[in-house]
């Protein structure tokens, strides 16, 4: 089942911090990383983003099972470069047809691999200690988001989940009818195909009829709105932020006092 | 209630449509992985598959203009899709956040161009074939700079390109036409042009 | 202040021919409690919309004057609090807390009065859980009873109620209607829409029924309209109390097994549970919200994988196929075997046209075109939908969609049916045809298996009882 709930202890010190500055804190550590290609930078900053974890409260073995897509996706990396490396200097290891393993080769990969997890890791640490709801009232509140929007897209997000039963019903209401693929692949897409309709279709009628809920209960009346719960940004959350940008860029430092630094670009 | 005049102020069924609108989208990916998780190794492997589904992402985009039909539409329907895909826990998490805001600046030039006055099917691929585009250059400079440029990193974005303008801009106008003929669309300027029953 | 005054007034939903409600003439002051009466489809729903202000004007045409407190309701939306028939549709946060929140927000309420007004709100309702509780969490009672939460917070001057009690269990009920009784203050204007009378009566002091075709059929006291009226009301589909209605017990004994569980349950959602159903014979499902009554019927149905124990068809029910356990049988043969009547009717539609919903069933299961148009045509008349036979489903009144879930089963003349809660919402003529309907069906060798909190339905239909208890609640 989808599940958007946060999954840390909510009680750890980085996880309460304002979710603005956790969002803030996230990107600036993962695209400060982006200018680089070499293994090491991304190596040294994996190596804080598994320190601080337990800071955040998430388990480890927590957050193996949130970024085990990750894997998937460096397996991915691997296969293509093997084939379509632009540089494949070094000692030939392997070399049948297109395929083709140097060690260049080789430790491109462990740079683009180690890229991905270290780009991707405060992503996925920041999103499974945020709530939504307190992510909406910090956007509205501490970053001037407009709030009917923030609060538009929240109230849509609270779907979610009874989207995925939706998805379920609509299925067993089309069994019940006579309605099914079998075993052939090409019914089988065509009904996922019919599905996705119907659920697409569910969800903009669910979505009609919440904005007449929500304008039942006096969103958008012109009235100035208030706020029920303060989020407030403190002088944790702007150290929270100067911490990211002082250790991504010791990380690159690092990198390039060691030589082995390849910007991006040039 | 605000007047039907003014075109440019967005009503709440609006917000809530084209969040809801991206937000369905996620659902349908996770869906996608539910039904088909046999096979959802195989994609990783498999680039022409890979850029197909590059399409489907780029659709949220593409029908937000189209069903809205205000500025910012296009651009709006992206950025929360990604929001909702980075709070899902998606691989990529929050990289994706400034990639669907990218991904959607390219469709709102296509609408804007028309000065949100035309949203026939030629604008739609239009605005497919920019978020095409600029999804591509995102993930040129971004992610495949390692890469073999003749042999992989330009086929691979003009797939995208090709990708987007056919899944997202035909695939989305044609969508957003069969939405509105459903009947719920019907408080939008799309679903006026339809014959009623 | 809440009062209402409309003036001629009707509206037509954007690509109907006929209008909802016409010609309505009515005055309601400050402080009255008016109970709404009128058969299904009369446009009840669509009047408390209008009063609400949530008719916007691009989706219908409007004629004759609305008016709260001399204003438009779409400018004088403050006065006004209202729970809809389906309270699912109008959460909008997360958290049961923030929804009730949400409204005082809106409405500028200092930051400092909010919480003190929402825990408020919810105390008068007797919400059991603390407000950080996820709304996505709460039984369908629950939801209803938060929703009138969130109305009551705004303290509006007129509160508007559209069925708040259809689909709860007997005490829920009870307990909606004492939290409406004690939530009320002395000057809040009610109007109420429910179709049972006798246990809305409580409420109210005044009567108002809605002719279909248009206009005020009856308005006064409950005394003097039923004194007045209350043959003719009954007649036209009113639940006009001590009009008694007419059973239909079964005329044979029940003939073969059908269908068989045995320990059958689905953790956490239903416990372990023995059943069985004969050919010939009408089985009742009872049991408070939450006991795992629909998820029952969606295993008997063959459409949810059992967690444990079993479900068997007897050769009877399946021939050949009485091996395999119906939720591996494929679709059509399902069936044909098993229709199955979902809870919520809306989702249960697959196609965007009446008769094609209609006609889904008997085209899977390969019905000739010829014979397929003649079972339609039978069951929209049977069911007074033959003049909805084009529209969409989904705009269909609450009864009116439920009537047509109905139908959708009997289509493919199933051996055995099963319907979950098959007569919440509707009017008492509707009802009657549904007993008897179902009775027929009986009769002629189906079985038919009915979860529902109807207490009249039981009484007037079912042959066997079997209740079910929530997990916690001792032995099942
Ligand atoms: N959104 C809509 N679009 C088109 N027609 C509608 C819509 N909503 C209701 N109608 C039609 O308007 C008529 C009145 O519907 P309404 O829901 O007001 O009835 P009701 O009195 O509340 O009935 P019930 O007791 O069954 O809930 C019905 O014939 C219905 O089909
Ligand atoms: N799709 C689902 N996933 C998880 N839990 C569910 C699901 N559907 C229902 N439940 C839970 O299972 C329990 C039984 O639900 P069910 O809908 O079968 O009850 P019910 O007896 O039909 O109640 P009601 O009288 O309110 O319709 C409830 O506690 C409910 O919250
Ligand atoms: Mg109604
Ligand atoms: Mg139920």
């Amino acid at each position: 089942m989808i599940n958007i709930e946060p999954v840390a202890a909510p009680g750890a010190p980085l996880a309460r911090r304002n979710p603005v500055a956790k969002v803030a804190a996230a990107l600036v550590f993962s695209f400060t990383l982006l200018a680089t290609l070499d293994p090491v930078a991304p190596a040294i900053a994996i190596a804080i983003e598994l320190a601080v974890l337990p800071l955040f409260g998430i388990g480890y073995r927590v957050l193996a099972r949130r970024a085990l897509p990750l894997l998937l996706s460096a397996a991915g990396i691997l296969v293509t470069l093997v084939l379509f490396a632009a540089d494949r200097s070094g000692r030939v290891l392997l070399d049948v047809g297109p395929v083709l393993v140097s060690t260049g080769v080789l430790l491109t990969a462990l740079g683009l691999v180690l890229r991905v997890f270290a780009v991707a890791l405060p992503g996925v640490i920041v999103f499974a200690t945020t709530d939504p709801t307190d992510l909406a009232d910090a956007l509205i509140q501490n970053a001037k988001a407009p709030a009917r929007f923030a609060i538009g897209a929240l109230a849509a997000f609270r779907l979610v989940p009874l989207l995925g039963q939706e998805w379920q019903m609509i299925s067993m209401a089309r069994r019940a009818r006579g309605v099914d693929a079998g075993r052939n692949p090409v019914a089988k897409l065509r009904l996922f195909a019919s599905t996705a309709f119907a659920l697409l279709v569910g969800a903009i009628r669910r979505g009609t009829r919440l904005a007449v809920a929500m304008d039942a209960r006096g969103f958008d009346a012109g009235t100035p709105r208030t706020v029920a719960r303060r989020q407030r940004f403190t002088r944790a959350d702007t150290l929270l932020i100067t911490g990211a940008v002082v250790l991504a860029g010791a990380a690159l430092t690092t990198s390039v006092l060691l030589g082995t630094f390849r910007p991006l670009i040039g | 209630m605000n007047s039907t005049t003014d075109t440019s102020r967005w009503r709440t069924i609006d917000i809530v449509v084209a969040s809801v609108i991206a937000v369905a989208f996620g659902v349908i990916f996770w869906a996608w992985g539910l039904v088909w998780s046999a096979t959802e190794g195989a994609f990783a492997f498999f680039p022409p598959a890979q850029t197909l589904l590059y399409g489907v992402w780029l659709m949220p985009a593409v029908i937000g203009g189209l069903v809205i039909r205000k500025p910012g539409a296009a651009l709006y329907c992206e950025t929360v899709a990604a929001v909702l895909s980075a709070l899902l826990g998606s691989q990529w998490a929050g990289t994706v956040i400034p990639q669907g805001i990218v991904q959607g600046i390219g469709a709102e030039l296509a609408f804007a161009a028309f000065r949100y006055r035309s949203f026939r099917l030629p604008t739609a691929m239009l605005a497919g074939a920019l978020t095409g585009l600029s999804a591509a250059l995102f993930d040129f400079f971004v992610w495949n700079v390692d890469y073999a440029l003749a042999d992989y990193r330009i086929p691979y974005a003009l797939l995208t390109i090709v990708s987007a303008t056919v899944i997202a801009g035909a695939g989305g106008w044609l969508l957003t036409r069969a939405l509105a003929n459903t009947g719920v669309l019907d408080r939008f300027p799309v679903a006026q042009d339809r014959a009623l029953i | 202040m809440g009062e209402v005054s409309l003036r001629g007034f009707g509206w037509r939903h954007a690509g109907r021919r006929a209008w909802a409600v016409r010609g309505v003439d009515l005055r309601v002051e400050a402080g009255e409690r008016v109970l709404l009466l009128g058969p299904s489809g009369a446009g009840k729903s669509t009047l408390l919309s209008a009063l609400a202000g949530l008719l916007p004007e691009d989706s219908g045409e409007q004629e004759g004057v609305v008016e709260i407190d001399g204003l438009d309701p779409r400018k004088g939306r403050e006065r006004v609090g209202i729970v809809f028939q389906d309270p699912e549709t109008q959460l909008v946060m997360a958290r049961c807390g923030d929804d009730v929140a949400f409204g005082l927000e809106n409405r500028g309420v200092p930051t400092d009065e909010i919480w003190p007004r929402v825990d408020e709100a919810l105390h008068r309702v007797g919400f059991p859980y603390p407000r950080d509780r996820n709304t996505a969490a709460l039984s369908g009672g629950e939801q209803q009873r938060l929703a009138l939460a969130s109305a009551l917070a705004l303290r509006p001057e007129l509160l508007l109620l559209d069925e708040p009690t259809a689909n709860l269990d007997p005490a829920g009920a009870d307990l909606v209607r004492q939290a409406v009784a004690g939530a009320l203050d002395a000057d809040t204007t009610l109007i109420l829409v429910e179709h049972r009378v006798a246990e809305a009566l409580p409420l109210v002091d005044r009567v108002v029924v809605l002719e279909p075709g248009g206009g005020v059929r009856a308005d006064g006291t409950p005394e003097a309209v039923f004194a007045a009226h209350g043959a003719a009301l009954a007649a036209e589909g009113v639940w006009v109390p001590g009009h008694p209605i007419t059973p239909r017990p079964a005329t044979a004994a029940p003939g073969d097994l059908l269908l068989t569980a045995d320990r059958l349950g689905l953790p956490p959602r239903l416990g372990s549970t023995d059943l069985a159903v004969r050919a010939g014979e009408a089985l009742a499902v009872r049991g408070p919200n939450g006991a795992g009554k629909s998820t029952l019927a969606l295993l008997l149905g063959g459409l949810l994988r059992p967690g444990t124990g079993r479900v068997t068809a007897s050769a009877e029910l399946a021939g050949a196929d009485h091996r395999t356990p119906p939720h591996r049988w494929r679709a059509p043969a399902l069936a044909r075997r098993i229709g199955s009547v979902f809870q919520d009717p809306e989702h249960q539609f697959v196609t965007s046209t009446v008769f094609d919903e209609l006609a889904l069933g008997p085209r899977r299961t390969g019905q000739p075109e010829a014979a397929v148009k003649e079972t339609v045509a039978g069951l929209l008349e049977r069911l007074r939908l033959a003049r909805l036979a084009a529209a969409n489903p989904y705009t269909l009144s609450g009864g009116e969609a439920r009537r047509l879930s109905v139908a959708t089963a009997l289509a493919t003349a199933p051996r055995l049916l099963i319907c979950d809660e098959p007569t919440f919402g509707q009017d008492r003529r509707t009802w009657q045809e549904l007993v008897d309907l179902f009775a027929d069906l009986r009769d002629a060798g189906h079985g038919v298996v009915a979860v529902t909190h109807d207490a009249d339905f039981v009484a007037a239909l079912a042959d066997r009882t079997v209740t079910l208890h929530r997990a916690g609640d001792g032995d099942r």
